[in-house]
């Protein structure tokens, strides 16, 4: 059992399953799955700086912290008791493609060769740790939610402003990818 | 005279969340703070996934953004199946929640936000391979300098909750 866990989850398991956390929260407390807006509850709860945005009741959104929190409980009881001894299963093509951007670390679920505390300081890191980190809050909230509230929530909800907002998350996506990330990596 | 005035920004409050889809919570139900660890139990499910199924990883965004692997969006995909069956029967058989609440479903409105907000977060997302949630699951993984693109994404939202008002939606 402990092995199977510790296995590499296929797509047509962890879909459903993450699928499923749009009715149980809805079930088990009329909650509607996003995770991007507890950035805003952070910000509310400690710098709201008199910005109207942040002027609101964040103790009734406190249930959305505590989702955010056991999701970080998770991958530490995930990365403790189940850990995959295997490397992430990209395919041959992907891996191919990022070597040629001179990564070489393929062995965790990221590429050391980027996130570790010495690359910060380096223009590198700081485009892809700190203005990408900067991005996905602005992003996000701008937008109006990400992956869990637009594509996931607002998908099933059948939200056209939600497909749109979906199609340019993954048009933004597929643009940086394939024409700047490749950049930074190999030039930076 | 200070209730009419928390009445006032309450409500300017609610209009300028009416334009942010964020999920609001409408449950009038007042429960004492230890219900929410339910909502954490079903967070570290939600992490074990999230990091069982490699959506965490860097190297799976940038596979899914060339088109390279089936992975990511057939786990998208069928989560939006399973999310949009599960939805329409909540609202044929009028479901209620466990403490017999109507559950409501508000309609999000267009703005062009979801363009620009959309573009820019599409831009993060495939720099730090990480939309929102598997931030937190890559920092629970043991990378804590992701830690810095976490505190890095807070103050994006508060730089966006700052500039607000002079962004076109």
């Amino acid at each position: 059992m402990i092995e199977l866990l510790k296995q590499a989850m296929p797509w047509y398991i962890a879909g459903p399953l993450i699928g499923l956390t749009v009715p149980i929260l809805l079930l088990i407390g009329n909650k509607h799955f996003g995770i991007s807006s507890s950035m805003r509850h952070i910000c509310a709860a400690c710098v709201p700086a008199n910005i109207s945005f942040f002027k609101y009741q964040w103790k009734k959104e406190v249930w959305n912290l505590f989702f955010v929190g056991g999701i970080f409980i998770g991958a530490v009881l995930t990365a403790v008791f189940f850990k995959n001894p295997n490397p992430v299963a990209i395919s041959e093509s992907t891996k191919t493609m990022l070597e040629g951007w001179n990564i070489t670390d393929f062995s965790g679920l990221l590429p050391t060769d980027i996130y570790n505390i010495n690359q910060l300081f380096t223009l590198k890191g700081f485009i892809i740790i700190i203005v990408g980190g900067f991005l996905v809050g602005f992003g996000t909230r701008y937008a109006g939610g990400c992956t869990s509230g637009h594509a996931i929530m607002g998908l099933s909800n059948l939200q056209l402003p939600s497909l749109i907002a979906t199609c340019c998350f993954m048009a933004g996506g597929i643009i940086v990818s394939n024409f700047i990330v490749p950049f930074i990596f190999k030039y930076l | 005279m200070t209730e009419i005035k928390n009445k006032i920004e309450e409500n300017t409050d609610f209009e300028s969340r009416s334009l942010d889809t964020i999920c609001i919570n409408e449950s009038e139900l007042v429960h004492p703070w230890w219900y929410n660890f339910k909502y954490l139990l079903l967070g570290i499910f939600i992490g074990f996934v999230f990091v069982k199924s490699e959506v965490v990883s860097w190297f799976r965004i940038q596979e899914m953004f060339h088109f390279q692997s089936f992975h990511m969006y057939g786990i998208i995909g069928s989560a939006v199946m399973v999310g949009m069956v599960s939805v329409w029967l909540i609202k044929k058989f009028k479901v209620t929640s466990i403490y017999g609440e109507v559950i409501d479903f508000h309609p999000k409105p267009f703005n062009k936000g979801q363009i620009f907000g959309g573009l820019l977060f599409g831009t993060g997302w495939a720099l730090t391979g990480a939309c929102p949630g598997p931030l937190y699951a890559q920092i629970g993984s043991g990378f804590l300098v992701v830690g810095i693109t976490l505190l890095s994404a807070i103050t994006g939202t508060w730089v966006y909750g700052l500039l607000r008002d002079k962004l076109p939606h």
